[in-house]
Parts: C-alpha cells; sequence; structure tokens
C-alpha cells in the first residue's frame, strides 16, 4: 500500500482543479443542476457533501482491512448512508427553509457517484489522514463548480445574490435560468470555458 | 503493484466473517444516527415551533399568543399533537382569529398554505404559503408576491371564493391571479375552497365558545360585543 507516500499539496489541489468532480470528471451532475438555482442552496449542497465525503473517507480508510472485498460496496453504501442521514438532520437544525430548498437532494447525497468513487478509489486504498485531506479538496471543488453555477443562474435568474438584490430595479430577471433549462445552459457555458482554458495552457506548454 | 493487489483473489472469507463485517458495521451506523437525532431533536423540534408560530402570526396580524386545536368531521378539540387549527390572540388577549391549513393540487405538487380566518365577518386576513415545489420564477410568485398577497388581507369566503385573472377583481370574494402563475393561482384558490367545511365547524365552534358563560378567560368578555 502506499502508505509511505506524504500528504502532498497535490492530495489536496487534485479535487479543485486537476480533477474537479464536476468540470473535469463529470460525475454528480445530478445535483450540480438540480440544486444550483440559488447560490445559498449550492453552497449548502456543497457543504453538505463535503461533510459526508470527508467522514466516509475517514471511516472507510480506517476500516479498509476489516472489511471483506466481497462485501465493501453494500459496507460503504452503509457507512454513506450514515453519513447523509446525520447531514440531514444536522440541517434540518440549523434551517428548516434550507432544508425544504433542497427537498430530496439531500438523501439522494447517497448515490452521488463522487462519493462512493471516492471511497472505492481512494479512500480504501489510502490512510485515513490521506484520505481525508482527499476528501476535502474534491468536496470543496464540488462546492466550487456548485457555486460557479448557482451564482450565474441566481444573479440572471432572480437578480440576487444569496437572497440580497444584486441588479438594478429595472432588470428584468431571466427566469429560464432557474428552471432546468437554464442549468444546462450555465453548466455548458461554464464547461467550454474551462476546456477553452485547458487547451490555451496545453498549446502555451508546447510553444514554450 | 497495488494494482496487481487488487487483483489477486484471496482466499474466500466465512460468510459469518461478511456477516459479522456488515452486522458490526451496521451496529455503528445505527449509532452514529442514533446520537445525532437524539442531539438535534430539541432544536429541530424548536425550529418547526418557530416556523409553525411564524407562519401562525403572519396570517393573523397583531396575534402574540396562539391556541392549537384540531378540527375535524366530529368537531374541534383542543391539542397540541397533530393540531391543524390554532386561534391567535392579541396582546390583551382578544381573540383575531383562526389559522386553517389548506391544500390543493399546484403545478407540480400539492400546495400546501396556512390561512387567516376572522369568524367575525367570515373573511380571510392572512395567508402564507407553508410547502409547494411550484416552478420557480413563475408558481412560486404565490410565496411572495405583494400584489397577490393583497387579496388576502380581506377576502369574503362566506362565499365561493373565485379566481380571476390579474387585475379583473370586482367582488370582494374574488382573488386577483398572477399572469403566468395561473395554475398555482388556482391552488391557492381551491384550497381556501375547499376549507369551508372546515371553516363552518370553526363557526360553530367559535359561536359555542363566545356563548359558554363558565368559560373563565378574559376572551369572554369579547363575546359580549357579538
Amino acid at each position: 500500500m502506499s502508505k509511505s507516500e506524504a500528504i502532498t499539496l497535490q492530495t489536496f489541489t487534485q479535487g479543485l482543479w486537476k480533477e474537479n468532480p464536476v468540470f473535469v470528471m463529470m460525475l454528480g451532475l445530478c445535483p450540480v443542476l438540480a440544486v444550483t438555482n440559488t447560490a445559498m442552496n449550492s453552497l449548502a449542497m456543497g457543504v453538505a457533501t463535503t461533510f459526508v465525503l470527508v467522514c466516509s473517507g475517514f471511516l472507510v480508510s480506517l476500516l479498509r482491512h476489516v472489511i471483506p472485498k466481497q462485501v465493501r460496496i453494500a459496507s460503504y453504501i452503509i457507512i454513506i448512508a450514515t453519513f447523509v442521514t446525520m447531514a440531514d438532520y444536522l440541517i434540518q437544525a440549523i434551517s428548516l427553509d434550507l432544508y425544504q430548498a433542497l427537498g430530496a437532494f439531500i438523501q439522494l447525497i447517497v448515490v452521488n457517484c463522487i462519493i462512493l468513487g471516492r471511497a472505492e478509489a481512494y479512500a480504501s486504498k489510502n490512510g485515513p489522514l490521506k484520505a481525508v485531506v482527499n476528501g476535502a479538496g474534491m468536496g470543496l471543488g464540488f462546492t466550487f463548480a456548485l457555486l460557479c453555477l448557482g451564482v450565474v443562474r441566481e444573479v440572471l435568474g432572480s437578480g440576487s445574490l444569496f437572497g440580497l438584490q444584486v441588479m438594478p430595479d429595472a432588470f428584468q430577471p431571466w427566469s429560464i435560468f432557474v428552471l432546468p433549462p437554464g442549468a444546462f445552459f450555465v453548466l455548458a457555458f461554464w464547461l467550454m470555458l474551462f476546456a477553452w482554458i485547458e487547451e490555451r495552457k496545453r498549446k502555451g506548454g508546447k510553444a514554450a | 503493484m497495488s494494482d496487481a493487489d487488487a487483483m489477486e483473489i484471496p482466499p474466500q472469507p466465512s460468510a459469518l466473517r461478511l456477516i459479522a463485517t456488515l452486522g458490526g458495521i451496521a451496529v455503528m451506523s445505527g449509532l452514529l444516527v442514533v446520537s445525532t437525532v437524539q442531539l438535534t431533536a430539541p432544536r429541530i423540534a424548536e425550529n418547526r415551533r418557530v416556523a409553525l408560530e411564524r407562519a401562525v402570526f403572519s396570517v393573523l396580524p397583531g396575534a402574540v399568543r396562539r391556541e392549537s386545536y384540531r378540527v375535524d368531521e366530529t368537531g374541534v378539540v383542543q391539542t397540541e399533537a397533530n393540531a391543524n387549527l390554532y386561534a391567535g390572540y392579541d396582546e390583551s388577549g382578544a381573540l383575531i382569529g383562526y389559522a386553517l391549513e389548506g391544500a390543493a393540487r399546484g403545478y407540480q405538487d400539492v400546495v400546501r398554505l396556512l390561512y387567516g380566518f376572522d369568524p367575525e365577518t367570515e373573511t380571510v386576513i392572512g395567508m402564507t404559503v407553508l410547502q409547494s415545489t411550484e416552478t420557480p420564477g413563475l408558481g412560486d410568485k404565490i410565496i411572495h408576491d405583494e400584489a397577490f398577497h393583497e387579496n388576502f388581507r380581506l377576502l369574503d369566503v362566506s362565499r365561493p371564493v373565485e379566481v380571476v385573472k390579474a387585475g379583473e377583481k370586482t367582488e370582494p370574494w374574488q382573488i386577483d391571479g398572477i399572469s403566468g402563475a395561473t395554475v398555482s393561482s388556482q391552488a391557492v384558490g381551491e384550497a381556501i375552497r375547499r376549507g369551508a367545511e372546515q371553516r363552518e365547524a370553526v363557526l360553530t365552534f367559535h359561536r359555542a365558545d363566545r356563548a359558554d358563560p363558565i368559560d373563565p378567560t378574559d376572551r369572554t368578555e369579547e363575546g359580549g360585543t357579538q
């Protein structure tokens, strides 16, 4: 096992940019499209997912020598479901309005492939500390992606940001951006932007 | 290297070991969930109470105290558990009105709302949406739209309410709908219309309550003004 490998900055930043779960790996698109109609929902969803990623990564990594291969997926799912249920209750305790806004998508974190993917591909092969650091990075990368969509959609679709009005009164909100099609449009533009940046970076690297 | 390790087929562990592992994880998971529930239960109950009170007081302008009741086919009983009727009183203890729950199918899912009912004038004096999944930007205007909520400051419900097109309200029992949110506005009207039987029960209860001379609370003095 790669236990001897030190935790590097790479362990953390991997999820932020190079392997960003949404913009690069295209994972977890269901919540990305569904709950990003406001910046607040995006942030809450990102934080909840990060919490589950970090906690489940830690536990999976801790138990990686105990869990037999044959039942590992079942075990991971129970562990993930546990933390999702905890997040569910914690959000209810923090704010009922937020809980209602996020609706069923909190429970659906269980089936978010980023989390099971991390458990299977990373946490089960690395030490607890590394798993936590990597999970936090992935979670932040996911939150960043959600906010990218949420901010654009809320500003254009409701003329506000985190519930505060940022556009002049004369601004007529483009309702389409808070509706499902808007999510696809905004995601497409972000993907285009990221692909363009990557392309430039690659070309620049060749030239240099 | 680690890939090769993963590919290597380890000896099949005994079924007991598999069951024990899953069982162990399940027990641990159960403990974590139960402790979270225990820990958050008071906060969640408090949040729900605050949310309910905020809703009740928002549909009964001036109310500062509430009493919970349950209304159904058999009549009205005072209860805290699964209450669906709330009486709101102002600072001097005078009854402002009753808050009732209503529900009707909207564009996407059921719209649940709470509205204030003044039994003396048989009017709706306030409305707030408790739960809706109406389309953001269109149907969800029923939640915040000022002009729409203006309809419910004084809405005659002694006869069936009607939802009309925006700006076409001419009678006190009509509701100006929201353009672009016709189905959602209709749902709100329907929810209130459907409450007619409940309001009848509340009226009966209210009149009996007022007339009851044994009632020792200061509310009886209000009864004299009837």
